[in-house]
């Protein structure tokens, strides 16, 4: 074995094209052996998101904030050319035939490879995101926690 | 020692290294893996991949635009 590394992310877009970045560079990275955080904050914390709608207890802004951002990873847009979705769908179309894994299929790998998949709690408060509404396995923290890990990794992305 | 096969033709990056890990966890020291790969940044990748992991790129072929790479786990 080749000598393990760290490598942090931050995943502040919830842009389809830059999550999927961030993902793929995340499984390379744990496909390299490497240890590797993901920071979740604002936009990024809709990556997050469970598809249904999870009955929680919300205020008239964070209920409709909930509304009008993206549940999940299977229904983000494109940072470009989104065209009011029409852009992403044909995307996804086109990663599909090429046989690009999607978003989802990343995510699943990312957390069988191990790897650590935090959500920021600040944003979450902001945002009105409870915990109910994101995926399983995620570990919820703040911005020394972020600190802590980039300080012993060689690699640290914000996207 | 084992000799493991994977297919990983038509995967797109950053599968094949993905599908090769998952082996490569699960091999011992000294046993091959022989993978097929169709992406081509693979030819660059694997020398990338075995350096980090300290494997042996035993053999890298191509042949029809089919990827062939041997790889002995250290």
């Amino acid at each position: 074995m080749g000598q393990t590394s760290k490598k942090t992310l931050i995943m502040f877009s919830g842009d389809l094209d830059k999550a999927m970045a961030g993902f793929i560079i995340a499984n390379g990275a744990a496909a390299m052996g490497d240890e590797v955080t993901m920071f979740f904050t604002f936009w990024g914390l809709n990556i997050l998101r469970k598809p249904e709608r999870i009955p929680v207890k919300k205020g008239l802004l964070e209920a409709l904030f909930g509304r009008m951002m993206p549940r999940g990873a299977g229904r983000l847009g494109l940072s470009k050319m989104n065209f009011g979705g029409m852009g992403a769908v044909m995307m996804r179309k086109i990663m599909k035939d090429k046989r690009v894994n999607t978003l989802p299929e990343l995510i699943t790998s990312a957390k069988e490879l191990g790897v650590k998949m935090v959500a920021c709690t600040m944003s979450m408060d902001v945002m009105g995101i409870k915990r109910e509404e994101l995926i399983d396995g995620l570990e919820f923290a703040g911005v020394a926690t972020y600190l802590g890990e980039a300080d012993e990794a060689g690699v640290n992305l914000f996207i | 020692m084992a000799e493991y096969e994977i297919n990983a033709r038509g995967m797109q990056c950053p599968g094949p290294i993905v599908k090769l890990f998952s082996q490569y966890k699960l091999a011992a020291p000294g046993d091959l893996i022989r993978i097929e790969v169709t992406d081509q940044g693979f030819k660059k990748d694997i020398l990338a991949w075995c350096k980090k992991t300290g494997c042996e790129l035993v053999e890298l072929t191509e042949n029809n635009s089919v990827i062939t790479a041997l790889i002995k786990k250290n």
